[in-house]
């Protein structure tokens, strides 16, 4: 079991043809992904070359939109690759052709767009979960890869991953490589977003195959504060916590654009406080937050 | 990116927001001249810098006629407040102040969504009237698709507890300034205080006004607005080399990819320096997806221009990019920078390639590169070698 991302979802890319997009099409292959076509209105009835994951050529269709793309294929996932200036339609698109699952994966969209994509989805009663954007994607290992996340560093396993940001969840994966991963998703560091650490905690909690879940959360806004609200009330398993950006100074957009301490809030201090108050381990170092997990699973 | 309060009251004015006349100074002269421009009246003089509280620090101050108006900007001019120092002045026609009422717009980063604030209790912080009194800070929901439109103003208005006669006046004044928000890509969209006059009119009396830098592209008008004086001249160096680097007070410079592992690692550097006489991180730099040898080198010039760096401590966990790449924009980077090189250079290499990049920094064997094996480890050495340099 996984959550979001299985062996059977049916995968498409918007902006199949672009350089990313040619990229990482070719690299979600690798890793096993049914990555079963594309969408550029431009570049519609013609096909895109690659190698599937038993080395075997193969012709990718490439499709006008979403909606045909999903009818001719079946897809239900799409990995969005398009620029920032275009991201608002690409995310519109695929909303109202009603894929299950759109990972946005570019960075640098404008935050009135991705809060326009957002009520757009609450519009059409959210039956598209939205992952990003400013995020790695998702991947449930051995099975498939939805994003840009290293489908090398670990195998299959008993850990459900949930993270802010993209090298924090591989350094994370790396570190307890010898565990595995049931599923892990990066759901991005912008101050408005899809999925939500929350979003994860409740759908970790009900896969059968997660023992344990990492946290991973960073300076700006409430939503590790959040979480642990949640994880009190709602999570049984066992959550290992950690928050980057003690360090930050105040009112400096620390790489991510939700990355940011207002105030007194936002601070990692008060995340940290917060989720230690509802009974999660918070490490001071990637590395120690591994050793928490590791300890709280005896392995 | 936070505006200035005469570049807020310009695009309130551009998209039909009322506002006052006004100039503005960076001498005591032209101060003279503007109040003079205004019809030679009585102005307020308006320290512009970005800090609230300028009225209590004397950055505020009326003035009856030219020459008081000069004598007012001679005063206010130069004055720090809370170390903002004042360079320049607004000068701003006076007005007859009957209320003063709150109103803004901002990102509902929980909710997803926008947020319309609004008050009859104006002129005041309105953090302390949120903790203080919240029943008198009307919070209304504003979707993002249809914005401020006549009902949502109109409800705003009500949820604020105005008169029927003033919510007539105050509504094509909050969609004018959602207009401006959504216009202009902003995150933020505040007055206060919001005015009506003796004679009934709504004027914005002071506006601030934060824009998304995301949304640079469609808004080339925008660079225009950045105070290239105050900011930092490394953070604008870097800016140019399109570096994202924030400049921070300490000793060990941090490069490394991802924005959530720099900032990781500059929080395992300041709990290694407390071992290591309380050194701390000097900046933040996220080199991104693809550390080619130009960009590392780029990186480096900015962090080896800053005079309080000591050390500085490369952590790099390979995903899409790979640790040889790193490696080799390392040792280029070196060679381009030559003697300019001179602080020793901590390294940490894994994930994808890790093998080959560690290699080839050995082979390199330069004389100021350590390489180390975990990021921990790696943050202890940098740490000791500021401490020690």
């Amino acid at each position: 079991m996984s959550i979001f991302l299985n062996k059977d979802s049916k995968v498409i890319v918007q902006g199949i043809t672009g350089g990313e997009g040619t990229k990482h099409t070719a690299r979600m292959l690798a890793a096993g992904t049914n990555v079963v076509g594309g969408v550029n209105a431009r570049k519609a009835g013609t096909t895109v070359a690659h190698k599937d994951v038993a080395g075997n050529d193969v012709e990718l269709p490439v499709f006008a939109s979403v909606g045909e793309a999903m009818e001719a294929t079946g897809a239900d996932v799409s990995v969005a690759f398009v620029p920032p200036a275009f991201s608002k339609d690409a995310a519109f698109e695929a909303i109202d052709a009603g894929i299950g699952l759109l990972v946005i994966i570019t960075e640098g969209i404008p935050v009135q767009d991705s809060a326009a994509v957002w009520a757009h989805a609450c519009e059409l009663g959210n039956k598209t979960r939205i992952i990003g954007p400013n995020c790695p994607g998702i991947i449930t290992p051995g099975e498939s890869l939805a994003g840009i996340i290293p489908a090398t560093i670990t195998e299959s396993g008993p850990i459900g991953l949930v993270s802010k940001s993209g090298t924090l969840t591989y350094q994370m994966m790396y570190e307890l490589r010898d565990l595995g991963f049931s599923t892990a998703i990066g759901i991005g560091g912008d101050p408005v977003i899809g999925t939500t650490h929350i979003d994860a905690l409740e759908a970790f909690e009900a896969d059968p195959e997660t023992e344990a879940i990492v946290m991973i959360g960073e300076i700006g806004g409430d939503a590790e504060e959040r979480a642990a609200e949640y994880i009190r009330h709602n999570v049984s398993k066992p959550v290992v916590g950690y928050v980057a950006g003690f360090t930050a100074p105040e009112g400096k957009t620390m790489g991510h654009a939700g990355a940011i301490v207002s105030g007194s809030s936002g601070t990692a201090q008060a995340k940290k406080e917060a989720l230690e108050a509802a009974g999660v381990k918070v490490g001071k170092t990637p590395t120690e937050t591994a050793e928490l997990l590791r300890t709280l699973l005896g392995r | 990116m936070d505006l200035f309060e005469y570049q807020a009251r310009d695009l309130f004015e551009e998209y039909g927001v009322p506002v006052l006349a006004a100039k503005v100074a960076d001498t005591p002269e032209d101060a003279k001249k503007g109040a003079e421009a205004l019809g030679g009246g009585t102005v307020v003089v308006k320290s512009q810098v970005k800090i609230g509280g300028r009225g209590k620090a004397g950055g505020v101050k009326l003035a009856h006629n030219p020459d008081e108006a000069a004598e007012r900007a001679g005063e206010i001019l130069g004055l720090d407040i809370k170390g903002h120092v004042t360079k320049r002045v607004m000068i701003a026609e006076g007005a007859d102040i009957a209320e003063e009422y709150y109103f803004s717009i901002l990102l509902d980063r929980a909710n997803r969504t926008f947020l319309a604030m609004c008050s009859r209790e104006g002129g005041m912080d309105i953090e302390q009237l949120a903790v203080e009194r919240p029943e008198a800070l009307a919070k209304v929901d504003v979707n993002a698709i249809t914005g401020i439109d006549e009902a949502k103003a109109r409800e705003i208005a009500e949820a604020a507890g105005f008169d029927a006669e003033t919510t007539e006046k105050l509504v094509p004044v909050f969609q004018k300034l959602w207009e401006t928000f959504k216009g202009e890509d902003a995150s933020l969209v505040e007055v206060n205080p919001l005015v009506k006059t003796g004679a009934g009119e709504i004027i914005a009396l002071d506006g601030k006004v934060s824009l998304d830098e995301n949304a640079s592209f469609r808004h080339a008008n925008h660079e225009d607005l950045r105070d290239l004086d105050a900011e930092n001249p490394l953070e604008l160096k870097a800016k140019q080399l399109d570096l994202n680097y924030v400049k921070l007070d300490g000793e060990v410079g941090i490069i490394g990819n991802g924005a959530g592992l720099v900032m990781s690692t500059l929080d395992v550097v300041a709990y290694a320096g407390e071992n290591h006489s309380g050194v701390k991180p000097a900046n933040f730099l996220d080199i991104g997806g693809g550390a080619s040898a130009e960009v590392m080198a780029n990186g480096l010039s900015v962090i080896l221009g800053d005079e309080q760096v000591k050390s500085v401590f490369v952590n790099v966990f390979g995903g899409i990019t790979a640790c040889d790449a790193v490696a080799n924009g390392i040792v280029k980077a070196l060679e381009i920078l030559g003697d300019a090189a001179t602080k020793p250079l901590v390294v940490r290499l894994d994930g994808n390639a890790v093998e080959e990049g560690r290699a080839i920094l050995a082979e390199a064997k330069h004389p100021l590169v350590t390489l180390v094996d975990t990021m921990d480890g790696g943050a202890d050495k940098a740490a000791e070698l500021a401490a020690a340099n």
